[in-house]
């Protein structure tokens, strides 16, 4: 299931909800990331008051709904959620939960970091940053691609 | 040809609006020649076209190269390499 929503979620409730929807599933992975309270670029000690994610309504679930039919594709997986939020955030919200299901958990884990790289670097969501010297737009990182080439196919 | 055009984040900001909708000329076949058009459409768009490096684009909400014909778009977007997820 993919969720693109601009309120707040629970990653804890979710994955519970989750794992108990699966129980045919040995396996269940998951990841969470949050917004930190300090800024992305060369001086990490400016405190960070608010994260903006602005988001291309219509494409983003698209490609979020792309890259776990991919997954699903490649690994053996009973289940896939994916929540991510847009709009304005404060430190320490979740900004985006990943889950997978699975009988194993090398699929479980696999599929789950695989679905997070690729959506570091297609989902087409953008950061902005606020801090008290004023606002900036988040820039892509080289290392977030060279993540998501990882996983070309070898054909 | 009349086709909406999209703009997100910074290149929003830069060319002053998040979406238009535009009649290039018939000698506008790619992507590529819709960004020149584009630039030559005001000051403003230049200045959000100026390094295309830093500019990405989607033809009916699918990630396509500068290359790409847009013949059959009806949406066509520019924005930055997408910066999502956690961190």
């Amino acid at each position: 299931m993919i969720r693109v929503q601009d309120v707040a979620f629970d990653p804890g409730a979710e994955i519970n909800v989750f794992s108990g929807a699966n129980a045919n599933s040995g396996a269940i992975a998951s990841f969470i990331g949050q917004v930190r309270d300090y800024a992305s670029g060369e001086d990490r000690s400016a405190p960070i008051t608010q994260l903006h994610l602005e988001h291309y309504p219509g494409m983003t679930d698209r490609e979020l709904a792309r890259i776990a039919q991919e997954a699903s594709d490649r690994w053996q997986l009973h289940d896939v959620l994916v929540i991510h939020r847009f709009g304005p955030m404060t430190p320490s919200d979740a900004i985006v939960l990943v889950c997978t299901a699975a009988a194993h958990r090398a699929e479980a884990f696999s599929a789950c970091e695989f679905i997070m790289d690729w959506l570091k670097t297609q989902a087409p969501f953008w950061k902005r940053e606020t801090s008290p010297d004023g606002d900036t737009w988040v820039d892509a990182r080289q290392s977030d691609q060279d993540r998501a080439d990882r996983w070309a196919l070898d054909s | 040809m009349t086709i909406d055009v999209l703009y997100f984040a910074w290149i929003k900001e830069k060319v002053g609006t998040g979406q238009e909708q535009v009649s290039p000329p018939e000698s506008v076949v790619t992507v590529n020649d819709l960004i020149d058009w584009l630039t030559g459409q005001s000051a403003s768009h230049a200045s959000a076209f100026e390094d295309r490096d830093r500019v990405r684009a989607a033809v009916n909400q699918t990630h396509v190269s500068f290359e790409t014909p847009i013949k059959d778009a009806q949406e066509v977007a520019f924005f930055p390499p997408v910066t999502g997820g956690g961190t």
